[in-house]
């Protein structure tokens, strides 16, 4: 708790200071319609920031998440449209693929020893290259089709005794995600393990941890989230083109995994911290659609902004942690 | 004046206190010129932080340091350069990267138009070169030398500061023989120039051939001086141990029982030419010695499955076993703890607790999950048996002292109830208090049937704890001595590759 307290503060000032400021300008915020666009925005990239989180706790990174992206929502949209395959056919592929990568990845890093950011960025570039191919650049989409299966992403639950709000599905699929994933981390071998190598591979391998089979897990579970996430994309947006399905949404992941506490150098991270993480990345940019309509193009500095005082505010409260304690310790 | 009864460098009442520890307390002592001075002390005494402050690394908290009978302050690395007094340090500052005479004029080099001055740097550095008896050309890129000869770089680089007081801290620790031969000539020859050192070192060999008075700590603390008649092996150790060692090591001999471990022509990646065999018996302290580089850490990494075999095998308690991995020792029975304890022994930001339980967590798991029940008996189970002084075991490793570390990574391996411990250096780098808690349980898991091998570069510890003691010397085994044949002179000539003495 004491580990995402700060990410959780943050969060609720700019909420409170998003919805005084949307009052002031006349704008809707605190509406059910909104609130539900929010959610909805915050599933994907949750998704993706707890998939990403995995690996950057052993130390790694994913690049390659935003052309996953790409490749898993657009090659969905194209074998049941285009191509013409079943549904059941069509996801089972999708789920292998995905892991097909994640395999790739953390093999050709733990293996050849290869470095992380090379690999991905590597298939960053590779496989929104094979979308663009099999598609011939050609927008991919399901037209007035597939209404069941994309109730995966557009459904609403209604809410008990609560009017004019629906809590959307897919950020009910990215709570589910994030309950798993926070059980695995805290509370099984395997979790514990991960963390372990996370901050010191050797001494890990060295009481007896399989570091090999779990870092290659790791990735496994990054590429599947990642997978998954571009389903739920598609089945939202409803068509997508192969030249900028996903494009940034790596960075967007990347950028919540840290803002909710994940260290580069590998070795924390709690899942809870990656979700508020995403939905506060994603308050931003609602704020600004809806406060600042004309400063649009200031996104992107707004998000990078946030996120370097939040990086060296916590940089700043560890070494004042680390000073009390050695002090206290001697 | 009395500038000629001043010493060259003297230090009154130096003390230093960092958070909750006193480093140094009233220290003092003199150095005169051309003189080496030997400074002695167990790890942790406070020789490090004393010399720190020397180099201007760190600043005392009181007393003086006098140049010439003059009070200096030395505020920083630059300030004690300038005042003459150059440290080199154990683990060596050169940037290996470069050329020979690129690092010796590191930070100052001579320029010409504003470009670096390659030719002087070149001429000049060859003169420093010769000083220390190095014919090679300083256009030589530093990490293509040996580790004597970046050593002896380093020495050229602080007599082209003009260095009139030399601190080496441990200069011989991952020399060979002869390399350390020519370290000593050049000492010599510094000395008769006039250049005064301070030399640190674990080594009473060494330090009885070359020093001209000793100075001890102990605790941070003057234990007692020796001039050059009294520089003696038991006077020294007992100066430093502050007592006697006998009640020092705790050892008494142990009935080897059951064999417990059989290596058999192994050949570790390292020295893939030379087979070692060796046997361990259950309840045995067997020692491992031998120089640095001699292969000691290589052959128990090789039988923990840290590094593959280049052939030969393992049995443990008479059972073949193929150890691939570290895992697949510990599930065999083997437990190791390695030399480096930060980067190989601790996960160091994880709790205490989480440290005692990481290698029994796959053990004690149920369907997958943590047994967080089973871990905290471990973890209260082990704090109190190894005596670990620590708030609580949600403590973070990294706070604790290297003594208490290295208990968690005892207590980690305990938890397994392991039949063999490979201990790499167990006590490198702890206080003697701490040192001797770990002797007693190691006396503790013998009578208990654990079979115990442990790498010491520490003549008194292997002299005190072994019941026998195995000898390496580049990659070989060249020799076992029993406790009755012990001797420093013996453990030196086989770690040296000389052969056994005949039995008288």
């Amino acid at each position: 708790m004491k580990r995402i307290l700060g990410i959780l503060v943050l969060f609720i000032l700019v909420y409170i200071a998003t919805a005084v400021m949307a009052a002031n300008e006349g704008a809707e915020f605190l509406s059910g319609f909104t609130q539900e666009n929010l959610l909805r925005r915050v599933a994907p990239i949750g998704i993706l920031g707890i998939g990403v989180a995995f690996v950057i706790i052993t130390g790694g990174i994913d690049l390659s998440l935003g052309s996953m992206v790409c490749l898993i929502g657009v090659g969905v949209a194209w074998l049941l449209t285009d191509v013409g395959w079943p549904i059941w056919l069509t996801l089972s592929m999708a789920l292998l693929v995905s892991a097909a990568i994640g395999l790739f990845h953390g093999t050709l890093i733990t293996k050849l020893n290869l470095p992380p950011f090379v690999v991905t960025l590597c298939g960053l570039l590779m496989y929104r290259g094979i979308t663009r191919g099999f598609t011939q650049d050609q927008t991919a989409g399901f037209g007035t089709e597939f209404t069941g299966l994309r109730q995966l992403s557009k459904g609403e639950i209604p809410v008990p005794f609560v009017e004019g709000f629906q809590m959307p599905v897919p950020f009910v699929l990215m709570l589910v995600v994030a309950v798993i994933a926070a059980i695995f981390l805290n509370k099984t071998v395997a979790g514990r393990h991960l963390m372990a190598l996370g901050n010191n591979e050797e001494a890990a391998r060295l009481s007896g941890v399989r570091t090999t089979a779990l870092t290659i897990l790791a990735y496994v579970i990054c590429s599947v989230l990642a997978g998954f996430a571009g389903l739920l994309h598609i089945l939202e947006v409803g068509l997508e083109q192969p030249a900028t399905a996903g494009n940034f949404f790596e960075l967007f992941a990347i950028a919540a995994a840290v803002l909710g506490g994940c260290s580069l150098r590998g070795g924390t991270g709690t899942i809870a911290g990656v979700v508020i993480g995403t939905a506060l990345i994603q308050l931003l940019r609602q704020m600004i659609t809806i406060v600042f309509p004309r400063q649009q193009s200031m996104e992107y500095l707004m998000i990078g902004a946030v996120l370097l005082v939040g990086v060296i505010a916590d940089e700043l409260v560890r070494r004042a942690v680390a000073k009390r304690r050695a002090a206290r310790i001697g | 004046m009395s500038g000629n009864e001043s010493p060259l460098l003297e230090v009154r009442g130096i003390g230093k206190q960092f958070p909750g520890v006193r480093a140094l307390h009233d220290v003092g002592f003199h150095l005169n010129g051309g003189e080496v001075l030997a400074l002695l002390g167990e790890n942790g005494a406070g020789k490090s932080t004393l010399m720190k402050i020397l180099a201007g690394v760190q600043p005392p908290d009181s007393g003086e340091i006098l140049l010439e009978g003059e009070a200096v302050r030395i505020d920083s690395v630059q300030d004690a350069m300038e005042r003459g007094i150059a440290l080199i340090h154990q683990e060596l500052n050169l940037a290996t990267n470069l050329s020979i005479g690129a690092n010796i004029f590191l930070g100052r080099e001579p320029r010409k138009f504003g470009l670096i001055d390659e030719a002087t740097i070149n001429a000049e550095a060859r003169r420093f070169l010769d000083l220390v008896g190095l014919k090679i050309d300083p256009r030589e890129v530093v990490g293509n030398l040996t580790i004597g000869r970046q050593q002896m770089v380093e020495i050229a680089k602080a007599l082209s500061i003009d260095a009139r007081i030399l601190i080496m801290d441990e200069p011989t620790s991952s020399l060979s023989s002869k390399e350390t031969e020519s370290l000593f000539a050049v000492i010599k020859d510094l000395r008769k120039r006039g250049v005064s050192i301070i030399y640190i070192s674990h080594r009473l060999g060494e330090v009885k051939e070359l020093a001209d008075r000793v100075t001890v700590l102990r605790d941070g603390e003057n234990a007692g001086d020796l001039e050059r008649h009294e520089i003696e092996h038991d006077r020294m150790v007992s100066l430093m141990v502050g007592r006697d060692l006998s009640q020092f090591y705790p050892h008494e001999p142990h009935a080897a029982g059951d064999m417990a471990l059989e290596v058999r022509d192994l050949r570790s990646p390292a020295h893939p030419k030379h087979a070692v065999s060796f046997q361990l018996r259950a309840g045995e302290i067997v020692g491992l010695a031998g120089l640095v580089g001699a292969g000691r850490t290589e052959l128990i990494e090789t039988i923990f499955g840290v590094t593959h075999s280049a052939g030969g095998e393992v049995r443990v308690a008479g059972q073949k076993v193929d150890i691939r991995s570290p895992r697949d020792a510990i599930q065999a029975g083997l437990a190791l703890a390695p030399e480096d304890r930060k980067q190989q022994g601790l996960v160091l930001e994880m709790a205490v607790r989480e440290n005692l339980s990481l290698a029994s967590l796959s053990r004690d798991q149920r369907h997958g999950f943590l047994n967080l029940k089973k871990e905290s008996e471990i973890s209260e189970e082990m704090i109190g048996k190894m005596r670990v002084k620590t708030p609580t075991d949600r403590q973070v490793v990294r706070y604790l002292s290297g003594g208490n570390q290295q208990k968690v990574v005892l207590g980690k391996w305990l938890a397994m109830k392991p039949r063999v411990l490979l201990l790499d250096e167990p006590t490198r780098g702890i206080d003697v208090g701490a040192k001797q808690e770990i002797y007693a349980l190691m006396e503790e898991l013998a009578r208990d049937g654990v079979a115990i091998l442990f790498v010491s570069s520490e003549m008194e510890e292997v002299l005190g704890m072994s019941d026998r003691t195995l000898v390496m010397h580049e990659g070989r085994l060249t020799g076992e001595l029993q406790r009755s044949e012990l001797s420093e002179e013996a453990v030196m000539r086989l770690a040296t590759g000389g052969a056994k003495a005949a039995a008288a």
